[in-house]
Parts: C-alpha cells; sequence; structure tokens
C-alpha cells in the first residue's frame, strides 16, 4: 500500500452501537480542543515546557481506544495527550500535569511527554522513540504468563521502525505470540525528516512480513478503519494468536514541536491533508448515516467545552508540588 | 550447611525463589536451553528441567528486549531475573536500564513499580576490551536503581533473594573470577570461593556491608575480586605487624557508608581498591564522602588502587598490569603508613 490519498470514511458501524459512535466523536473532539487550549495557554506563557500536539491524529487514539477492555494497557510516546484521553485520563489530571501541579496524573513529576495514569491502564508515556516497544512485550509476556488475556498496545510514530529496540521487541513478540498491537502513525515526518527519505520500504506494515506477523495499513483519518482493525487485531491477539502491526496513515498538522514553523513541508501539502481532516469526516458521517443530528453534536462540543475549561480552572487553582515532593517516589520503600 | 560456589549458591537463590514464588522467571540469552550451557557461566543451568522454558526463557540475542520485555513484564506483577552474558552488554540495553526501569516508577507519581533483577558478570578474564569492564560505576550514577556486588557464594544466594524481593530494580555484578563454575565453563584462574551456605530460606539485606577482616591501622574497602587481593594484601601488611580492616561494601547503592566511616573513626587511613577504570569509579565517591564526613580523623590522604584509564586489553602480561594486584594495594598501604 502507498501513502496515496485515501477514500473517505469506509464501511459502516462496524457494530458499534449509537451511543459507542457518539463517544468516539465525543473522545475525537476532546483531544482536538484540548490540543487547540493547552497550544494557546502556551503562548500565553501559562504552562511551560514544550509541546507535541496531536492535532490530525485524534481517529487513530480514539478508534484504537474504543477497541480496548478497561484491564489492557496502553504505551504512549513524547506525544501523548491523545491516547491519555482516549484512554479515559480525566483530562484535570492531564491539564493539571502540565502546569506542573500536585493534582497532575504524574503528581508534576512527568510533564507533558510523559502523561498516563495507572488507574485507567496507562504507563506513563515513554519519550524515548521506540523504547516503549519492549516494554509493551514485556507487559504481553506478563498477561501471558498470568493467563490475564489483556492486551498491551504500542503507539508509535513511523520514525520508531528505525530503532533497534523496535526491531528487537517485534521479533520477540511475534516468536511468542504476544498480545501486543504495535500503532504506527505514520504521520510521514519523524521531527522534519521525510518518511522517503528514512524508509526504502514503501509501508511501514510491510516491515511485518519480516518478523512473521500480520501488517496492514489503513486510513488513519478514518477512525471507522481504525477501529475495525484494532478490534479485529485485538481479538486475534486475545486468542493467542500473536501480535498485530497496524500502521494509519495520518498527519500531524501542527509542527513536530513547540518550535516547529514547519519550514521541510509545503503548505499546498498541509491543505491537502486538511481536506482529510479526521474530525469534520467522522463528523459528516455521523449526520449522513442518521448516528447524531446538528443538535446532538453541538451538545457535544459544548459539553467537551465546559470540561476543559473546568479542567484549567482545576489545573490553575491546584498546588504546585511541595520540594519535599521531589525525594518521594525514586524507590519503593 | 553446604559447601557451594557462588554460581551453585544463585542458582539455588533462583530455584528456591522460583519455587516459593511462581511470578519469579527468568529471561536471558542461552539460559535454558536443552544441552545448552546453563548461561554463559552456568548458573541456571538444570532449571529448565524443573521449570520449564516458558519460566526459564531464552531469548534471540536481544539486550534492549530483554531489559525492556523485564520491565514490563515487572510492571505488569512480575519478577523478572533477567540474564546479561557479559556485562559489557548492559550497554545495548542502556537506554531500558537508565531511562525506562529506573526512572517509570518517579515519572508515573510512585504509580507502579520496576521489581526486576538485572544478572551481569564483569571483571578482565583474558577476552579483551568488550567481554572484561567492571561497569558498576555507571549504574550507581542513576538514581532508581540499586546496586550489588556479591563477593562470597553466602552473599550471593542472599542478595539476589533479596533483589528477587525488592520492589525496585537491582542489578547484581558477579566476578567471572568467582563464579566456580565448573566443566567447559571452568574460567582460568578462577579464585572459586568455596563457601559454607545454609541451605535453608535466608537474605542478605541491600545495603549493609560486611567486615571481611578486622583491623586498626588501615581500612581497605574492596568488592568482588578485589577483595580477595585486599586480603591477600593484608596477610602481607599483617606479616610486618599491620592490622589491615577489609570492608566488602556488597551494596554499592545503597551505600552503607557507616560502616566504612566508623572504620576510618578507627583506622585514620582509608584505601579503597576497585576493578573498575580510576576516573570516576565508585572509589571516587567513596572518597569524596569520607572527605566530607571523616575528614578530621584521618592520618593521611585518601588513597584508590583501580585498574588505569585504558580500555581492558588481551594479552596476559596486559590484562595482569591492567587489574589492580596484591602488590599495588600493598605499595599504596604502605605508602599511607
Amino acid at each position: 500500500m502507498t501513502l496515496a490519498e485515501k477514500s473517505d470514511i469506509a464501511g459502516g458501524r462496524d457494530g458499534l452501537t449509537v451511543e459507542q459512535l457518539v463517544r468516539i466523536y465525543r473522545s475525537m473532539r476532546l483531544i482536538r480542543r484540548f490540543e487547540e487550549t493547552v497550544n494557546e495557554l502556551y503562548m500565553q506563557g501559562r504552562i511551560p515546557s514544550t509541546l507535541h500536539l496531536y492535532i490530525g491524529q485524534e481517529a487513530i487514539a480514539a478508534g484504537v481506544s474504543a477497541a480496548l477492555r478497561p484491564d489492557d494497557f496502553v504505551l504512549s510516546t513524547h506525544r501523548p495527550h491523545g491516547h491519555a484521553l482516549a484512554r479515559g485520563v480525566a483530562p484535570q489530571a492531564i491539564m493539571a500535569e502540565l502546569f506542573g501541579k500536585a493534582t497532575g496524573a504524574c503528581k508534576g513529576k512527568g510533564g507533558s511527554m510523559h502523561v498516563g495514569d495507572m488507574r485507567v491502564g496507562m504507563l506513563p508515556a515513554i519519550a524515548i522513540v521506540g523504547g516503549n516497544a519492549p516494554i509493551a512485550a514485556g507487559l504481553a509476556l506478563a498477561s501471558k504468563m498470568q493467563r490475564r488475556g489483556f492486551v498491551a498496545v504500542c503507539y508509535f510514530g513511523e520514525g520508531a521502525a528505525n530503532e533497534g529496540a523496535w526491531h528487537e521487541a517485534m521479533n520477540c513478540a511475534a516468536i511468542w505470540n504476544l498480545p501486543v498491537l504495535f500503532v504506527c502513525e505514520n504521520n510521514l515526518y519523524a521531527a522534519s525528516t521525510h518518511f522517503h527519505l528514512a524508509f526504502k520500504v514503501e509501508s511501514v506494515a510491510q516491515r511485518a512480513a519480516a518478523y512473521g506477523m500480520p501488517g496492514l495499513t489503513v486510513d488513519g483519518n478514518d477512525v471507522l478503519a481504525v477501529y475495525r482493525a484494532a478490534d479485529e487485531a485485538v481479538s486475534r491477539a486475545r486468542r493467542g494468536e500473536g501480535p498485530t502491526l497496524l500502521e494509519c496513515l495520518t498527519y500531524r498538522q501542527c509542527g513536530h514541536s513547540r518550535s516547529d514553523p514547519r519550514t521541510y513541508r509545503s503548505r499546498a501539502e498541509e491543505e491537502q491533508w486538511k481536506a482529510k481532516d479526521p474530525l469534520p469526516r467522522f463528523r459528516a458521517y455521523l449526520l449522513e448515516a442518521g448516528v447524531a443530528d446538528e443538535d446532538g453534536l453541538s451538545g457535544i462540543e459544548a459539553d467537551v467545552e465546559a470540561e476543559i475549561q473546568d479542567a484549567i480552572r482545576f489545573a490553575e487553582d491546584s498546588p504546585e508540588p511541595d520540594p519535599a515532593d521531589l525525594f518521594t517516589d525514586v524507590f519503593k520503600e | 550447611m553446604a559447601k557451594m560456589t557462588i554460581a551453585e549458591a544463585l542458582r539455588q537463590a533462583i530455584r528456591e525463589e522460583m519455587r516459593r514464588d511462581e511470578r519469579v522467571f527468568c529471561i536471558g540469552e542461552d539460559i535454558g536451553v536443552t544441552g545448552g550451557f546453563g548461561g554463559a557461566f552456568t548458573v541456571t543451568l538444570g532449571l529448565s528441567d524443573e521449570f520449564g522454558h516458558e519460566r526459564i526463557l531464552d531469548t534471540p540475542i536481544s539486550e534492549a528486549a530483554i531489559a525492556g520485555i523485564a520491565v514490563g513484564a515487572a510492571i505488569a506483577g512480575m519478577r523478572p531475573i533477567a540474564d546479561v552474558q557479559y556485562g559489557d552488554f548492559l550497554f545495548n540495553m542502556m537506554d531500558q536500564l537508565a531511562n525506562q526501569a529506573a526512572k517509570l516508577r518517579y515519572m508515573s507519581g510512585g504509580t507502579l513499580s520496576v521489581p526486576l533483577v538485572m544478572r551481569a558478570p564483569v571483571g578482565a578474564t583474558a577476552r579483551g576490551a568488550q567481554h572484561a569492564q567492571s561497569l558498576e560505576a555507571f549504574f550507581t550514577h542513576v538514581p532508581g536503581l540499586k546496586v550489588v556486588c556479591p563477593s562470597t557464594a553466602y552473599d550471593a544466594k542472599g542478595l539476589l533473594k533479596s533483589a528477587v524481593r525488592d520492589d525496585n530494580p537491582v542489578l547484581i555484578f558477579e566476578h567471572k573470577l568467582l563464579y566456580g563454575s565448573k566443566g567447559p565453563r571452568t574460567e582460568k584462574g578462577a579464585l572459586s570461593p568455596v563457601g559454607e551456605v545454609p541451605e535453608e530460606d535466608y537474605t542478605v539485606p541491600i545495603g549493609k556491608g560486611a567486615v571481611r577482616r578486622e583491623g586498626a591501622d588501615i581500612t581497605i574497602v574492596a568488592n568482588l575480586l578485589m577483595v580477595y587481593r585486599a586480603l591477600a594484601a593484608a596477610e602481607t601488611l599483617a606479616e610486618r605487624g599491620i592490622q589491615a580492616e577489609v570492608i566488602d561494601p556488597r551494596s554499592l547503592v545503597p551505600l552503607d557508608e557507616e560502616l566504612i566511616f566508623e572504620s576510618v573513626r578507627k583506622t585514620g587511613r582509608l584505601l579503597i581498591v576497585e576493578e573498575d577504570n580510576l576516573t570516576s569509579g565508585w572509589g571516587a565517591e567513596i572518597a569524596a564522602r569520607a572527605a566530607d564526613e571523616v575528614f578530621f580523623w584521618l592520618d593521611a590522604p585518601v588513597k584508590r588502587v583501580a585498574a588505569p584509564d585504558v580500555p581492558p586489553p588481551f594479552a596476559p602480561a596486559l590484562e595482569r598490569a591492567y587489574v589492580p594486584g596484591e602488590k599495588q594495594i600493598l605499595a599504596a598501604a604502605l605508602s599511607m603508613l
């Protein structure tokens, strides 16, 4: 499969109920507005750090998360806000973490690049590219040894597929039939480096064959295509049939991080991808398919705004960590 | 009590811990293959007969995966004992140890723990530069990791058990010349310190050093193989009427610094011996802490004996010059008296 343009929302509802479809839209909308909002807050100097925004990739986290069980584990990257929100980490806890507050998801010890919450099965996000792949395999090994049936989902950008640790993890997961879903978010650029400068093959998914695991490429801006593929891979993993490499073609609409002026790519290319923005596509689908009406969706959107404003208030009102907290959580006593 | 080598003591510790707790498993290269070696130094020999290949898990040659899989399994409630054939290969898994194992608990705000054990053979043994290094000091510099280095069979069993039961990542450094491995894996020049090891369950606490020989004139701190070389030097010193106190820290993180300081307050002299390269070795850290804490008890400058700042060489003649021996320890001690 090439990186050519993909068709619009494909297929039907895939057994999803109206409630599930609406929840997926809410999740995508929450991610989009959360990211736009934290970008503004950053520009206003109200939150420290750098930011790696998920804008444009929402369909992947939302689609994959819809296929998961509460006891599954999710491993994320330096671009984790979307994965966290879709997995159910509270917006308040993420926002407070970005503000560096004691009430943050990681008590202010993680920050933007390490957002996670073990209570909803999300490890602190791992910001070393490819570093999460062996750990995902390890979680999956534990699932198999303990016969617990949970699946480990490993999100990564296409750049990670050129890291040695990633290859080692893919191979081990394959030879031991581990319940891992490797989700490649191929957004075309590893920081500024284009896919074709870093890969001789046409797709990341092709590499699955080298490990003896199934690999497939889907339109990562089509949330139902992502859901369908993830659901099938997760079911396969739970049956003990091993890992899958799922490549989702997408595009990050922002720069790599806050200081990126995007001078390595054309505005025309950005416009092309904007036309395939996952949010309006799925919104239009919901209306056309009669899943929801305009009032219903507007209500959800208003609700999302309120939740984000509430998260900001919570973060701003929260205390900073006590300097003594510097010394806690290094070792478990 | 039974007489055991360190390899046997480690094997018994693993066997007992795996019987006691079904969460414990071993992961590494060539550790359980039927007809294989039982690891590079026979520590896991025969264990797959009792526990099967799922719990004595042989991996591809993929060190980053070994460490990362151990991290993930530990987070999900298992108790992995990971095995690296030579300590030098720890560099292949550095991200997983230094960025992941050591930091995930902190990054998570204390909501997860990483109870893994990483076993690593160290020491120069006529294999050249990449199968020889003593790497303890590297890992003492990474907050979130515990570092232990047993030099006797008793400590090997007791410390490995403590490491398995610890809720944090623990690196165990084992010296190739101390294993007492038998058969085709016997090391030339090995000391084979066979020791009394209780056959029942016991632990040696992580963070407690041991006085290997008492003395009032000079404190010698040494670990692993250097414990034995320091003890040999102490014998020679005793013939000259000088009583050296030899301290084996056993753990470098956490460090039983009070045991060392107490000794220095008695002897007024501190000599540190390590097989690692001199610059920024763990000996430098102990010297710095001693300068802070017991400066006014010192009657002579603190001295270190360590490998020089060169890669480990191959030729036996060069290796003998590289690894600190009794002679250098003796000379350093005498220069302080």
